[in-house]
């Protein structure tokens, strides 16, 4: 049963999956929580109507946008934990644009899209930083990229505090909405915007292709698990490390982007909701396969959504989402590790 | 600033830094040992939280000291079982375990937030509180202050001095020798995995308990401890003694921007607060430089006798990990 | 102590590492045990050291069984064993290196230790520092260590795996001095080699081994042919050296000085034409290491200037050689070589220049196929490397290089393969050579580097000789010569440096 195949690896999945349900059931009920009215609330919180149905594919957008950049540096052997800053940085440089263009006559179709560009761009720069760290400087990307996350809240909180606070004085709550019209289009009714969910999709279907049919996406592979290796074979290692680093920012800051245009509409002092660190969590947990990591980003997303209730309907915190989360990569990572271990013995 | 309420301020300083002082250490005698617990960040939430609530339920500050260690002790158990004998990742299953231990943390302290319970009080040490200066620096503490200075040598001593500490070098660097001079790797590794657990859930309560009272949820102000240690053990290139070094000068850092604040006006308090953090990178990047490779190609070029006096200040500063640090071992 | 050991048998999935083993080896001798890399020499030692635990068979010391399920129980049962890389702690002083494994308290007594550990060297001769560190020490010292560390313990049997592999010669006549000595005081000696040489002049009996079975036992004076036909089932001659013609200069090497933090190579002139080989020997640690990394272009050499073919590559980094023609091939497979994971496909992918974006699976899997078939890699296209033996592996490093070259750099080509795959690779090596591309390596092996180079270019601590002629050189010379010994009546310099 343990055996390599795929239903056995389901089957398995399945099993840390009811694992990770149990212990999260437990501990509701040593926290004298009521886990099946949780559940239920979770669940109806998330597809109960269509506008909730929407709101978990808008928290879907920035989150699997994420995790296609992370495929590419958990490819490239590297731990990208700065990728919530390169998110943040992609909001701010986004902010910035629609803020210096939005009394100008420049049409608004062409804002959004610059916006998003630099978005981009400033997500890509601040990776490139990690990486240079990295690269040039012999520092983990996991120091200096939590150091760049916190450096990144600190800009942000600078920004709405200081140069860019709203008329009067500087809140909590961000800055000065943007008008309608520098919003990205939605669909009337709903908070989804098609283009942003085009722009998730066509993103991860990219990172597919190019890490499965692409020699560059081979070669990042092959400096990911043996760079030493890679180096003798005539391959530009660092150039690599720096171009998954950079890729994984254009993501990240499109994230970013995203947050700004679709969700907010401005910028506010947590703009990445936590999804830099979420995207970790289901890279992990597909395996860092591209073709899982969109049905699991969309559960992920919808646990997100669901619990937002949870505070006023039964006075839970809604850091249980965050629980469950984190308890099914732990399950499924343990029950990969027992597999293994039974395997070996055999 | 008079110079009584300098030293005030520098006491403040040490007392400040024994949370961390704990982390760090735990953090050092695990990562000797090989296994690398990258979970600090969640687990100091999670034991402040809980040791927080249980000195509140019980009244007792003991048994709250007890329950943080302990949550410290099972959190390092669930890596060491992950990593060890199943095999995974460390650093995988130790972020993991951040992101659970600190969302469990909001999730199950909800009900204790803003409660207030025993708190710790500070003992002056008869006799030695009277030397001038260092008497009120060093001895008008409390009592994890005390342990703090402690725990710097009988972790020191442990490891440089006795044969335990010894073989923990051993499993650390080649656990292969270490096994055929009849160490059992394994099962050593799981001990100061979990005791070095058990320093960090420390770490946590001391915060929850003195240093930083009270359980205020997502604004207690400790997210971002555990990480900051984690740096500080690699700065403090896995010796106990240039760890404390590393701890006293975050904390001293930490203080002066809060002294400096009124001075500098125009700077958002936020902007001061991560201000270790920057640091953090450049120190780590002192650290590591020596090790990349252009900086080595760079050296060849320059002359004899400044690249000498170079290549040895990298040397000093270098700090190279356990080299078995993260490598699962296995008698075959 | 007598050592029994009863129709021992150990398996590694399907392979029969030791199927039913049978010896007997009585107190005060020293026996050899016998065969070729992968015979199952090494798994039959470490199941009698505790190392790792037999499936069936007994085990008796004495006359008495005993059970052994680790390296402490056969260190207090007396057994102890000398690894081949030997098991100790490089960044650790020699004096807790010693102490490290002793029973006691928590502290430990270095006042004792250390007058114990200045008089078991005194008495064998050995010139350690207690307080030096063992990364500062060369592999026959860090043996003379762990010999001392094991006699300290009380082992009445020792058990030594493969020791004369990197050790100069002198070190050798004193750690064969020093086996002579502990076997006349009463102590079984188990002396594991592939070399016939060694058994020959040390082993009072020898056993020897293949695929897994005890084929024969004999006594000393031994009868090498015979021993030979028990190793290999079959008379092995090892072809005649056939020089090839040489060519134009491949690499010319103009006053080249490589450094690396501990050491420094003094400076080197030598022109090497194509078609040539030339070996490097040495003990391990000596030089040769940063020397052909430097010809590579993976160090930059601090004086000096490199030509390789017409040009000048002073400098420039390792893919500048790469595309000028120079192929590396590194001494750890599976850490620098091959890349874990990935298919032999994926390697030949990637190791082909300039191509387009998406990759053609099945072409690249037809070329696989045919590149597979003409090295003889025992393997299929989508074979994960970490799955092939030792010698696929190198023969699949081999299939990567580039072609043509004009020159070949390898770190030990042959280290820890079997005969026939030695036979083989050096054959493609060769057929290399006749196309006109050089060759420089380096080896622990002085009889592969006198049957296979040119010329030779010997390293001892820092120096590096002029080139010799290997056809006039013997394996004596040559081990004298690693070790610092002679240097001055050969190379007609003031002094001998190992004075």
């Amino acid at each position: 049963m343990l055996k390599n195949t795929r239903w056995a690896n389901l089957l398995i999945q399945l099993a840390a999956v009811l694992m990770a349900l149990l212990l999260t059931t437990l501990i509701m009920l040593a926290a004298d929580a009521p886990p099946l009215e949780a559940y239920a609330n979770i669940i109806k919180g998330s597809f109960g109507s269509l506008d909730r149905i929407s709101k978990v594919l808008l928290s879907w957008i920035p989150l699997l946008l994420t995790t296609a950049g992370l495929l590419i540096t958990f490819s490239t052997g590297l731990w990208n934990i700065g990728v919530e800053g390169q998110i943040v940085l992609g909001a701010i440089a986004t902010t910035w644009v629609l803020r210096l263009f939005q009394d100008s006559a420049i049409a608004p179709g062409w804002i959004i899209f610059l916006s998003i560009l630099a978005g981009m761009i400033g997500g890509a720069i601040w990776a490139s930083l990690a990486g240079a760290l990295k690269t040039f400087g012999g520092v983990n990307e996991i120091f200096g990229g939590l150091g760049l996350n916190f450096v990144a809240t600190a800009l942000t909180l600078w920004l709405i505090f200081g140069p860019w606070k709203r008329p009067g004085v500087g809140s909590m709550s961000g800055t000065q909405p943007f008008p309608e019209e520098l919003w990205l289009p939605q669909i009337p009714d709903y908070d989804l915007s098609y283009w942003a969910l085009g722009l998730a999709i066509a993103s991860i279907v990219a990172v597919y292709f190019l890490l499965q049919g692409t020699y560059f996406g081979l070669r990042l592979k092959a400096v990911g698990k043996n760079f030493r290796a890679a180096h003798l074979l005539g391959i530009p290692t660092w150039q690599h490390m720096m171009a998954a680093f950079f890729l994984c920012g254009i993501f990240a800051g499109a994230a970013g982007a995203m947050q700004v245009t679709a969700v907010y509409h401005r910028l506010i002092p947590s703009i990445s909701s936590g999804y830099g660190y979420l995207g970790l969590l289901v890279a992990m947990l597909v395996n860092y396969q591209a073709i899982w990591a969109a049905p699991v980003a969309l559960f992920y997303a919808a646990l997100n959504i669901g619990s937002i209730q949870l505070p006023i309907v039964l006075k839970m915190d809604s850091s249980l989402s965050g629980v469950l989360q984190g308890m099914l990569v732990l399950f499924v990572l343990m029950v990969e590790g027992i597999r293994q271990r039974y395997l070996r013995r055999t | 600033m008079t110079t009584d309420t300098l030293i005030i301020g520098l006491a403040g300083v040490l007392a400040s830094a024994a949370p961390v002082l704990f982390a760090v250490l735990g953090e050092t005698i695990s990562e000797r040992a090989g296994v690398i617990n990258l979970s600090m960040n969640g687990t100091i939430l999670l034991a402040a939280m809980g040791g927080f609530a249980v000195s509140v339920s019980t009244g007792s500050l003991f048994w709250g000291f007890i329950t943080g260690m302990i949550i410290g002790g099972l959190v390092a158990l669930v890596l060491a079982f992950s990593s060890i004998t199943l095999k995974q990742s460390q650093v995988a299953v130790g972020f993991v375990l951040t992101m659970v231990c600190r969302d469990l943390s909001y999730f199950l302290g909800n009900p204790y937030m803003g409660l207030t319970g025993p708190r710790l009080s500070s003992w002056s040490i008869p006799v030695l509180k009277d030397i001038p200066i260092f008497g009120a620096l060093l001895f008008r503490q409390d009592y994890l202050t005390y342990i703090s200075y402690l725990g710097i040598i009988i972790v020191w001593v442990w490891i440089y001095k006795t044969r335990p500490g010894l073989i923990l070098q051993g499993i650390g660097e080649r656990p292969a020798s270490a096994f055929v001079r009849g160490a059992n790797v394994n099962r050593l590794r799981y001990i100061y995995t979990v005791l070095g657990g058990a320093l960090i859930g420390l770490a946590g309560v001391t915060y929850s308990l003195s240093v930083k009272y009270g359980w205020k949820g997502t604004i207690s102000g400790l997210d971002g401890i555990g990480w900051i240690a984690l740096s500080i053990t690699i700065f403090g290139g896995w010796d106990p003694i240039r760890a404390a070094f590393g701890c006293y000068l975050f904390s001293l850092l930490q203080w002066l921007g809060l002294v400096l604040q009124p001075a500098l006006p125009n700077i958002p308090s936020q902007v001061l607060q991560v201000a270790p953090f920057p640091l953090m990178i450049l120190t780590l990047l002192f650290v590591n430089i020596g090790n990349a490779e252009w900086v080595e190609r760079t050296l060849a070029a320059i002359p004899e006798p400044s690249r000498k006096a170079i290549s040895r200040l990298l040397r000093a500063l270098r700090a190279s990990p356990p080299a078995a640090l993260g490598v699962p071992f296995e008698s075959e | 102590m007598k050592v029994e050991l009863k129709a021992i048998h150990k398996s590694f999935g399907t392979v029969h590492a030791n199927n039913n083993i049978n010896l007997a080896i009585q107190a005060g001798t020293i026996q050899g045990i016998l065969g070729e890399n992968g015979a199952g020499k090494s798994t039959l030692m470490k199941v009698l050291s505790g190392f790792i635990q037999e499936d069936e068979g007994k085990i008796l010391l004495d006359g008495k069984p005993i059970s052994v399920r680790s390296p402490a129980d056969a260190i207090q049962h007396g057994i102890g064993m000398l690894h081949q890389d030997p098991l100790d702690f490089p960044p650790m002083r020699i004096i807790d290196n010693f102490i490290v494994g002793r029973e006691g308290g928590v502290f430990p007594n270095k006042k004792e230790a250390r007058k114990d550990f200045i008089k078991l060297a005194n008495e064998f001769d050995f010139a350690l520092d207690p307080e030096s560190y063992v990364d500062s020490l060369t592999v026959g010292e860090r043996q003379q260590l762990e010999i001392l560390r094991l006699l300290w313990l009380g082992v009445r049997v020792l058990i030594l795996d493969e020791p004369t592999t990197g050790i100069s010669a002198l070190q050798k006549e004193k750690l064969f001095a020093t086996l002579k000595t502990l076997a006349k005081q009463g102590k079984t000696i188990i002396f594991v080699s592939h070399k016939l040489e060694d058994v020959e002049q040390l082993c009072n009996q020898v056993a020897v081994l293949r695929q897994g079975i005890l084929v024969g036992e004999a006594d000393a004076p031994f009868e090498i042919d015979k021993l030979v036909e028990m190793m290999f089932s079959k008379v092995i001659s090892v072809e005649a050296k056939q020089p090839c013609p040489f060519g134009n200069s491949a690499l010319s090497l103009h006053n080249f000085v490589v450094e690396d933090y501990r050491l420094r190579l003094e400076s080197v002139d030598l022109t090497l034409r194509a078609g040539e080989v030339i070996g490097l020997a040495g003990m391990e640690g000596s030089g040769q290491r940063p020397f052909l990394r430097a010809c590579a272009g993976l160090l930059r050499p601090t004086q000096g200037k490199v030509i390789v073919g017409e040009k000048d590559l002073t400098g420039k980094p390792y893919l500048a050689y790469k595309n000028h023609g120079v192929g590396f091939l590194p001494a750890s497979r599976l850490e620098e070589g091959l890349i874990p994971g990935l298919s032999l496909t994926e390697h030949f992918i990637l190791a082909e220049k300039g191509q387009g974006m998406f990759i053609d699976r099945e072409r690249w899997e037809r070329e696989t196929k045919e590149r597979i078939t003409s090295f003889n890699i025992r393997g299929t296209p989508l074979s994960p490397v970490e799955a092939l033996s030792g010698g696929n592996q190198q023969r699949a490093l081999l299939a990567l290089l580039n072609s043509p070259l004009s020159l070949i750099l390898l770190e030990h080509p042959t280290r820890g393969l079997d005969i026939e795959s030695v036979i083989y690779i050096w054959g493609k090596l060769k057929e290399r050579c006749r196309q006109g591309t050089a060759i420089i390596f380096v080896s622990a092996d002085l009889e592969e580097i006198l049957q296979y180079s040119d010329r030779v270019l010997v390293f001892f601590s820092g120096r590096v000789s002029p080139p010799l002629d290997a056809s006039a050189t013997s394996v004596e010379q040559l081990g004298q010569l690693i070790g610092g010994k002679g240097w001055a009546e050969k190379f007609e310099q003031q002094g001998d440096v190992y004075a």
